[in-house]
């Protein structure tokens, strides 16, 4: 057993507390990027024209048999190249975090897609017919009639998918950015106590998730999907899908 | 796109730039396949013992599922590599870090065993938490009716489990425990972050060496998908072997 000198924590939170910071923004921005971009791929991909399927399943697969660290690396290559083609600027520097957030935007829409296209296909087909019956158009029949319904059979899924997106904005370590996990590193080499810092992040990690976890579980239990139905059958007439945030 | 250079001679390991590629292909290989052993036997010991109707075992085998899931792999990856020397006896963990023997000498290890065997067992002990859940899970889904109909015949506990329970279960979560494969597979890139040059790391050095990045990152990609295929379709295999007739699906996918 070594000495410990847990009092190195308190002298890093500053810069902890910034990595943290980091840590949470890249969460949030990959969490909104993905669940947007996962469902316009996982309409892509359910789409009967099949110049749109393919390549959506193509890029859903091909990201998913890849690792998250080699995908990382794709994008960081990639993003300032392509930067660059699109605003024909030469020597246009683009920083790590924007490229870790076209990662995790891309990596992320792929994961979500998945989920999105799963619940989907859970709504009965019964549901878009009758709003195509109704007289509605494609996307007002997603819009009003299907994806809302979908989105709550999801909402335990797609939770639970936020907390290992968390989990994962740990990887950005490998491309030097100082995420929470980063800034420990960093603030352990300075001082010497990585194994202090290292034990924090763990618990603070650990904290965070278990938490988080468990609150999955009570929404899920709050939202059983079986009493769900009970209710949406006695107010059929009302069309329950259209009640925004209702369940 | 010329991918002519991945049969230049490489700087270092005696090798060309494509011998480098299918040694960090190896040791993806070496750690995954490790690392399963024990994700395997560990998970399988812990998804049992969250199904048995008995407080202390259920709890202990919670509590490690709850600490492995919610704790990042990257970060636990440091645990083990980092930390887990400090917090031993000195003398082990002195042993660890410095005469820990190689006791192999393999192509392009240019990193210690110790560095091995810290991988293989974060990545086991990770992924173990995570088999584990499919392990309950399989258990679970099976009808009550079969343990109880196992105990009226007088069987034992144990026995239920060994002639009833898990070889229904154990077929049943072929196709989800592939994918933890393919996950365990995949993960093991992280082990690139304390050193182990597997195909990920590979790929990036080959392309800090001759500026083709764009190459190189192609063919690791190519060799991921091609396993991930590979082991979907022996899976398939096994899964169509091992079907119980009229209770799983027999290769309808």
């Amino acid at each position: 057993m070594g000495d410990f000198d847990f009092s190195i924590i308190i002298k890093s939170l500053p810069i902890l507390w910034d990595g943290l910071l980091l840590s949470l923004q890249l969460f949030a921005i990959a969490l909104a990027g993905g669940i947007f971009f996962g469902t316009l791929l996982a309409l892509a991909r359910l789409s009967s024209f099949k110049l749109l399927s393919y390549p959506a399943a193509g890029f859903v697969n091909l990201i998913r048999s890849i690792p998250f660290i080699m995908a990382i690396f794709w994008f960081y290559f990639l993003t300032p190249v392509l930067m660059q083609k699109i605003t024909g600027q030469q020597g246009e520097a683009v920083g790590p975090f924007t490229s870790a957030i076209v990662a995790f935007i891309m990596v992320e829409s792929a994961y979500y897609s998945e989920i999105i296209r799963a619940g989907i296909q859970s709504v009965p087909r019964g549901q878009p017919w009758a709003a195509y019956a109704l007289g509605l158009n494609y996307w007002q029949a997603m819009g009003y009639v299907v994806l809302p319904q979908a989105f709550r059979n999801m909402i335990p899924i797609m939770l639970t998918q936020a907390i290992i997106l968390f989990q994962d904005t740990s990887l950005v370590y490998v491309v030097g950015l100082k995420d929470f996990l980063g800034a420990a590193s960093k603030a352990g080499q300075l001082t010497g106590r990585l194994v202090e810092l290292y034990i924090f992040v763990a618990i603070v990690f650990l904290v965070i998730c278990f938490g988080a976890s468990k609150l999955v579980k009570y929404i899920q239990v709050h939202m059983d999907p079986t009493r769900q139905r009970a209710v949406s059958n006695d107010v059929t007439l009302n069309g329950p899908g259209l009640k925004p945030g209702g369940g | 796109m010329d991918f002519k250079f991945l049969l230049e001679q490489a700087p270092s390991g005696g090798m060309t730039y494509l011998g480098w590629m299918l040694s960090g292909l190896m040791w993806t290989m070496l750690v995954s396949i490790a690392a399963w052993i024990i994700a395997f036997v560990l998970g399988s010991i812990i998804g049992v013992l969250r199904t048995v109707p008995l407080k202390t075992p259920r709890l202990i085998a919670t509590t490690y599922v709850e600490i492995f899931r919610n704790i990042p792999l990257l970060v636990q990856m440091f645990l083990w590599y980092f930390v887990m020397p400090e917090v031993v006896p000195v003398q082990l963990g002195d042993w660890l870090k410095g005469t820990y023997p190689n006791l192999i000498t393999l192509p392009f290890a240019q990193f210690s065993l110790w560095e091995f065997t810290a991988a293989v067992l974060c990545l086991g002990l990770y992924t173990a938490s995570r088999v584990a859940e499919q392990v309950r899970a399989g258990i679970e889904s099976l009808p009550i009716g079969q343990t109880n109909a196992g105990l009226a015949m007088g069987f034992t506990l144990p026995q239920v489990y060994k002639y009833v329970i898990l070889p229904m279960a154990f077929r049943l979560i072929i196709p989800p425990m592939t994918s933890e494969f393919l996950t365990i597979f995949k993960n093991s890139s992280t082990a690139l972050t304390i050193g182990i040059l597997e195909l990920t790391a590979q790929s990036r050095q080959i392309s800090e060496y001759t500026f083709r990045t764009f190459e190189s990152f192609t063919v690791a990609t190519l060799i991921y998908i091609v396993i991930t295929l590979t082991v979907i379709f022996l899976m398939r295999l096994l899964e169509n072997k091992v079907a119980v007739p009229g209770y799983v699906s027999q290769g309808g996918h």
